[in-house]
């Protein structure tokens, strides 16, 4: 798939929660370009002293209709905060798309459940559209703190069905993803996840104690997103591979986890 | 070359990562990673560490060895548009000499940069390049297996670079590129741990520029051959200021992972340069710092 450098502009910003920023971006000379769920983009931070390189966000939406790309952020540090002042007209540099995406249904018929915690349930809403386009109606699991910490819900259920737990209970079943009372009333044919290592981890125990196939998107630490550094490598059963484009979604089969 | 202006190793794969973004042939050369005489996996992660202006990387020379890269990876780069030169690395002289001998059988490589700076490992690598002897021996060793152009990397993590630069001279390098990565420590204060996997990481990017740029002049004014320039190169005008202190040509690094298209932009940033203060040549500004 073809990679650019794109200079998008920002049509819209919002702030969901206290920790995350939602920007809407556009590209105002071109359609945007071709990509698909579970890649990434890089973009340039600029105005922050303490950081230096560019900040790897998985696509949350695209929509060519439109020409709109969206980027759920968490502000964890000196240079996601600065992504969260942009303003509406400003420009983002963004290298994309990155790395390889989510496998897709073969068929309809493919049952698929996603997994999402925190911000890693970014790239699962694009990727319930793109199953929806297809005719395929996902299953979400949305797993977060506490109800405060859930974001788009309203989005996520145009798409399929969602079910949710919170560690306080406060909204859906109390518990971890793991706990969920729909992994024992369903099957999966597969299980795609994203979010805090230790929940993709309890995942992965879940879905080869239950025999489903299962891949996580890994988010190591990146320098160049392209594959040329080999700094964000993951210990995989073959050797050292590169997060950026041997993944960011790897199937458990083949992690040393 | 078409221009002064190559790529670094480890910084630029081996060149078609970056072919999306970049016209190889607008620029001079392109210098592929690492290649070692047998596969190594590399340190643990994390091997990065973002610092103020630049990063630290302990990747710790991962290849796949030279007999992968001659099978696979050679047919791939090289009918690629611009010159293609392969860093050679190695824990012994004969090590670094016959994965020399091997890259001298490749007709499309002109010339080999072989690293005797890398601090990232613990046999070899900078062990051979902070010492005049250690760098000299490696470089006879190579010489006697290479005919070819032989740039030997030098490391800045040394109390005189020109007396490497000297004996690398005098064994036989034909040319000097310069610097590899200063070698430097991160640590995370919340948690109270190392970054790096192996604690220690080389720095690299605008931070050590003017470390670089120092160097480069020290060693361009002490050796007759010619001096390649790099660290922390990030524009026309940085490279511009490397060939002032005596550099014949550069290399772009971590540039690369901020601007993937940053190499091209250089090539076309220099001759804007040139015209604009009526140089005929590249040649005319190298060395060409006025009192």
């Amino acid at each position: 798939m073809k990679k650019y450098i794109l200079d998008l502009e920002v049509v819209e910003v919002s702030h969901p929660h206290p920790r995350y920023v939602l920007i809407k971006l556009t590209d105002t000379k071109a359609p945007l370009p071709e990509m698909v769920p579970g890649q990434f983009a890089q973009l340039r931070i600029d105005g922050s002293s303490t950081t230096f390189l560019r900040r790897p966000i998985s696509i949350h939406y695209m929509d060519s209709k439109t020409n709109q790309l969206w980027f759920l952020v968490q502000t964890v540090g000196d240079g996601t905060r600065q992504v969260a002042k942009l303003k509406k007209g400003d420009t983002l540099n963004c290298v994309l798309p990155l790395g390889n995406g989510f496998t897709l249904p073969a068929g309809k018929d493919e049952k698929i459940l996603l997994v999402g915690g925190g911000v890693g349930c970014a790239p699962l809403l694009y990727m319930g559209k793109w199953m929806s386009e297809m005719g395929c109606r996902p299953t979400f699991l949305i797993g977060a703190r506490s109800e405060s910490d859930l974001l788009q819900l309203d989005l996520f259920e145009k798409y399929g069905d969602v079910y949710i737990t919170t560690e306080d209970g406060s909204k859906g079943e109390k518990g971890f993803v793991t706990q969920h009372s729909v992994l024992k009333e369903k099957k999966f044919d597969r299980i795609s996840t994203c979010g805090p290592s230790p929940m993709m981890k309890a995942v992965a125990r879940y879905a080869t104690e239950s025999d489903v196939k299962c891949e996580v998107s890994l988010e190591n630490k990146m320098a160049c997103g392209v594959g040329a550094c080999l700094c964000c490598v993951q210990d995989t059963n073959d050797g050292h591979k590169c997060v950026c484009t041997d993944g960011p979604v790897f199937d458990i089969k083949e992690l040393k986890w | 070359m078409v221009n002064p202006v190559m790529t670094a190793s480890g910084t630029f794969g081996y060149g078609v990562e970056f072919q999306d973004f970049v016209d190889l042939s607008k620029v001079g050369g392109i210098i592929v990673k690492g290649t070692t005489l047998n596969p190594r996996q590399g340190n643990p992660y994390p091997r990065m560490a973002e610092t103020a202006q630049g990063m630290l990387n302990c990747v710790g020379l991962q290849n796949k060895g030279v007999a992968h890269f001659c099978d696979h990876i050679y047919p791939m780069i090289k009918d690629l548009p611009t010159r293609v030169l392969v860093n050679v690395s190695g824990s012994t002289p004969e090590d670094y000499a016959e994965c020399a001998a091997r890259i001298a059988e490749l007709e499309n490589i002109p010339a080999i940069e072989l690293n005797i700076s890398c601090p990232n490992v613990k046999q070899g690598g900078m062990a051979f390049g902070v010492t005049p002897e250690g760098a000299s021996t490696v470089v006879k060793a190579v010489r006697e297996a290479y005919p070819k152009t032989l740039i030997v990397k030098l490391s800045p993590n040394v109390t005189s670079i020109t007396d490497i630069a000297m004996a690398v001279q005098d064994a036989g390098a034909d040319a000097v590129s310069l610097i590899n990565t200063l070698m430097g420590m991160a640590i995370d204060a919340e948690k109270r741990k190392k970054l790096l996997s192996i604690g220690t990481g080389g720095l690299s990017g605008p931070a050590v520029k003017p470390v670089a740029l120092r160097m480069v002049y020290q060693v361009a004014h002490a050796v007759n051959i010619p001096v390649i320039g790099l660290g922390g190169i990030s524009s026309a005008t940085d490279a511009i200021e490397f060939l002032l202190a005596g550099a014949s040509a550069i290399e772009i690094g971590t540039a690369n992972f901020l601007d993937p298209a940053i190499s091209e932009k250089v090539a076309v940033g220099i001759n804007e340069y040139l015209d604009r203060h009526h140089f005929s040549s590249v040649k005319d500004i190298i060395g060409a710092l006025e009192d």
